[in-house]
């Protein structure tokens, strides 16, 4: 007898997504995935001036905020045909990348790891053991024997009280839950050293952007800041030096604790990078410009069709026709008003029909995005897959290190393919971030190399013509592609269109009824205990879904997790 | 008054949705209503989560401001303090989904959490996607700023409330503003 199995939130802290699936005998028979509420954003901006849109939009999501705001200065720029200064360019890139490691380390250890690591298992761990293993695999400095001591009695001072606070909702000792306790102490240290380690990400951005949480420095044209050698009262060499600091410790984190713990966590859970592969076409973008048009950049990006890497098509400028062309969206199985076949960005509506949670009709407030009338998978894993069939080095390296670690820990030989999955998503993830750290200190470099010629120009002023114009920014966001599509009209905007990553693989069916990337990677994933459906979380969470982003919020007084009912 | 105090008012509520931004909205007006000594940090929290870690750490004082969901009239000024801001966090009574109860729950955790939180806020009248308080939360948000004032003053903290006419017309000029926007 199959059972319906309902998660909603299935987020343990962001957003707001509901997944239903299907468990017969043991495994995932059917998936919907849906955003339960209305994103009417883009609503809101019809009419405005086109240089306050960035504002707006970084308010869409709680913890996309930058690449909103980035996104949307490039659509309007983009729309203007606007070169920025190179300055401003490399500011930008600073702080997207600063950024993405953020959001790439909290979702890993805060978000995740708790799907894989079992806090309470970490209490029988000895110390002695999880140390000599640690620094076996890497010599980051807070993996010493009396450190992990420290987490242990912490932790179970903590468990002790019986208030588990933040980790409460964890699976503990749920029977998918495999890794030793030593490794689950080692996990759980690291887990609070990524507490600390976080902030150094988050001061670079609130440096570089002047606010935080919200980046303030953003202009269609460039950015604010006023450069200088040595004034105080703007971005002085002095705080770039502060930067360059942050940027080492990220540096050591991420390529000694966090691309080393993911590499383990798999070569744990080896069945895992044979669960979640789901839609293999992928589609990531080029981002890190190098130049104040947007012809050259840092990372390569593009589409993979089937997984197969020898297929890859780069996406090479701003003005790429091949990306510009390519999306539509379908609101089929959406609650908008439909009819139309999938629509151009350019000519989206959002236009509200609600019906009720429809199987085979409506279900969701997402809409589905196509690539060429396909459903795409965005994300770390696309971006890593485009970066290796491109050749750049540093990820081929990178994802080489991890692979080899896992298969060490296996004792298996695990090869790229491993990544098309659910724990590869994470992997991927962490090669991502060993990579933009990479490129977050030569962007620093860039930059104090070009204001030591003397150029200290950030910004170029638009003017708006009379008559309409369009233009697509696109960012590869930490979650995948992101995509603003504006239309604007006697310097006003017409039209306004935002394709979040979440979008893009949290999406309902499409026109075609063929599923979403969510609804696709979790067909076939084993269910041990229906009621606690943690294998189905796991595949969620490997995407770092943000329904933030792509919805708002839910009115929800039932706090029900789990729903499960005979189907 | 003990100037080596750290108190933060945080605003937070997602600007698009009407009335969930009030709190944020009381944070960008506080300065026109009033003189915020500097030992008072204002920070618009968004909805943000864990990039406010930082500047949560350590607090004597926070003082959280919010759209809340406490079964009132809609535009009651509603206060929770004491035993009731566990309650908060965990039964959702902020409507939005913040994340910033788990920023708590991590500062309880790496033992950094707030001496002293209080939550002030308004039952909304309405949620739907606009930049516009509705005119009945807008009216009250003077009332929701002096209980913010009061707030401090029982921490020891004096805000001092900018000429009343001059106040007065700041007031209506923003609110004459975010209609203009809105329009």
């Amino acid at each position: 007898m199959s059972k319906r199995v309902t998660i909603d939130p299935v987020t343990r802290i962001e957003g707001h997504l509901r997944v239903d699936v299907e468990v017969d005998a043991g495994r995932v028979k059917k998936a919907w995935a849906s955003g339960q509420m209305w994103r009417g954003v883009e609503n809101i901006l019809v009419g405005r001036d086109p240089r306050d849109a960035w504002a707006i939009t970084q308010r869409i999501c709680g913890v996309c905020t930058t690449v909103h705001a980035i996104c949307s200065v490039r659509a309007v720029e983009n729309a203007l045909q606007l070169e920025i200064p190179v300055n401003a360019q490399y500011i930008r890139n600073l702080i997207v990348l600063a950024h993405a490691i953020h959001d790439h380390i909290v979702h890993f250890y805060h978000l995740s790891a708790l799907d894989w690591v079992d806090v309470t298992s970490a209490l029988k761990a000895d110390p002695k053991k999880a140390s000599s293993l640690a620094e076996s695999l890497s010599n980051w400095s807070g993996n010493s024997a009396s450190e992990f001591t420290k987490v242990r009695d912490r932790l179970s001072g903590f468990v002790g009280t019986g208030q588990l606070g933040i980790f409460t909702n964890g699976y503990w000792g749920h029977p998918a839950m495999k890794l030793p306790p030593e490794v689950n102490l080692i996990a759980t240290a690291h887990y609070l050293q990524a507490l600390e380690i976080q902030r150094y990400a988050s001061k670079i951005v609130a440096v570089l952007g002047s606010k935080s949480p919200h980046i303030q420095n953003v202009a269609v044209g460039g950015v604010a800041n006023a450069l200088a050698i040595d004034s105080q009262s703007v971005l002085t060499v002095e705080r770039l030096l502060a930067v360059k600091e942050w940027i080492e410790k990220l540096n050591d984190f991420v390529k000694n604790v966090y691309l080393v713990d993911v590499a383990v966590v798999g070569g744990f859970y080896p069945e895992w990078t044979k669960i979640g592969r789901g839609i293999v076409d992928y589609i990531s973008v080029p981002d890190i410009p190098l130049d104040g048009k947007g012809t050259q950049f840092a990372l390569p990006g593009g589409h993979i069709a089937g997984g197969d890497l020898s297929t890859f098509k780069e996406i090479t400028n701003f003005n790429d026709t091949y990306f510009r062309d390519g999306v539509a969206e379908s609101v089929k199985h959406s609650w908008y008003e439909g009819g139309k076949g999938p629509l151009h960005p350019y000519q989206g509506e959002t236009k509200p029909e609600y019906t009720d949670f429809q199987d085979n009709g409506k279900y969701s407030w997402l809409k589905s995005p196509t690539f060429y009338g396909k459903p795409m998978q965005v994300g770390p894993l696309p971006r890593v897959a485009a970066m290796v069939a491109a050749k750049h080095e540093p990820t081929i390296a990178y994802a080489t290190k991890a692979l080899d670690l896992v298969s060490t820990v296996a004792k298996t030989k695990v090869g790229l393919d491993a990544l098309h999955s659910t724990i590869g998503r994470h992997a991927a993830r962490a090669v991502s971030a060993a990579v933009q750290v990479d490129e977050l200190a030569r962007q620093w470099d860039l930059l104090l190399a070009n204001m030591a010629k003397g150029d200290l120009k950030t910004f170029n002023k638009p003017v708006f013509p009379k008559g309409e114009i369009a233009g697509v920014g696109f960012h590869e966001a930490p979650r995948g592609v992101l995509s603003h599509w504006v239309v604007i009209d006697d310097g006003k905007i017409k039209n306004y269109q935002c394709v979040v990553p979440t979008t893009w693989n949290a999406a309902p069916r499409n026109e075609k009824d063929e599923p979403g990337a969510y609804e696709a990677c979790l067909l076939d994933t084993p269910v041990a205990v229906p009621d606690q459906p943690l294998e189905v979380l796991r595949t969620v969470h490997s995407f770092d879904p943000c329904l933030a982003c792509a919805v708002h919020i839910v009115d929800e007084e039932n706090n029900e997790v789990v729903k499960v009912k005979a189907a | 008054m003990d100037a080596a105090k750290r108190i933060v008012v945080l605003g937070v509520g997602n600007l698009l949705l009407s009335d969930e931004g009030v709190g944020v909205r009381v944070v960008e007006r506080l300065p026109q209503a009033y003189v915020v000594p500097p030992e008072v940090a204002l920070l618009d929290g968004g909805t943000c989560g864990m990039e406010m870690l930082e500047d949560l750490e350590d607090l004597d004082v926070l003082i959280l401001v919010d759209a809340v969901r406490a079964h009132k009239a809609p535009g009651t000024p509603v206060r929770l303090a004491g035993d009731a801001v566990p309650v908060f966090f965990k039964t959702k009574l902020s409507p939005h989904q913040v994340g910033l109860s788990d920023v708590l729950a991590t500062l309880e955790l790496i033992g950094k959490a707030p001496k002293y939180t209080a939550i002030l806020g308004i039952q909304p009248v309405s949620l739907e996607t606009g930049m516009a308080l509705t005119p009945e939360v807008e009216a009250r948000l003077p009332e929701l700023m002096r209980m913010v004032a009061d707030e401090l003053a029982a921490q020891g903290v004096a805000l001092v409330p900018r000429a009343a006419a001059g106040a007065g017309a700041q007031a209506a000029l923003q609110a004459g503003a975010r209609t203009a926007q809105a329009a």
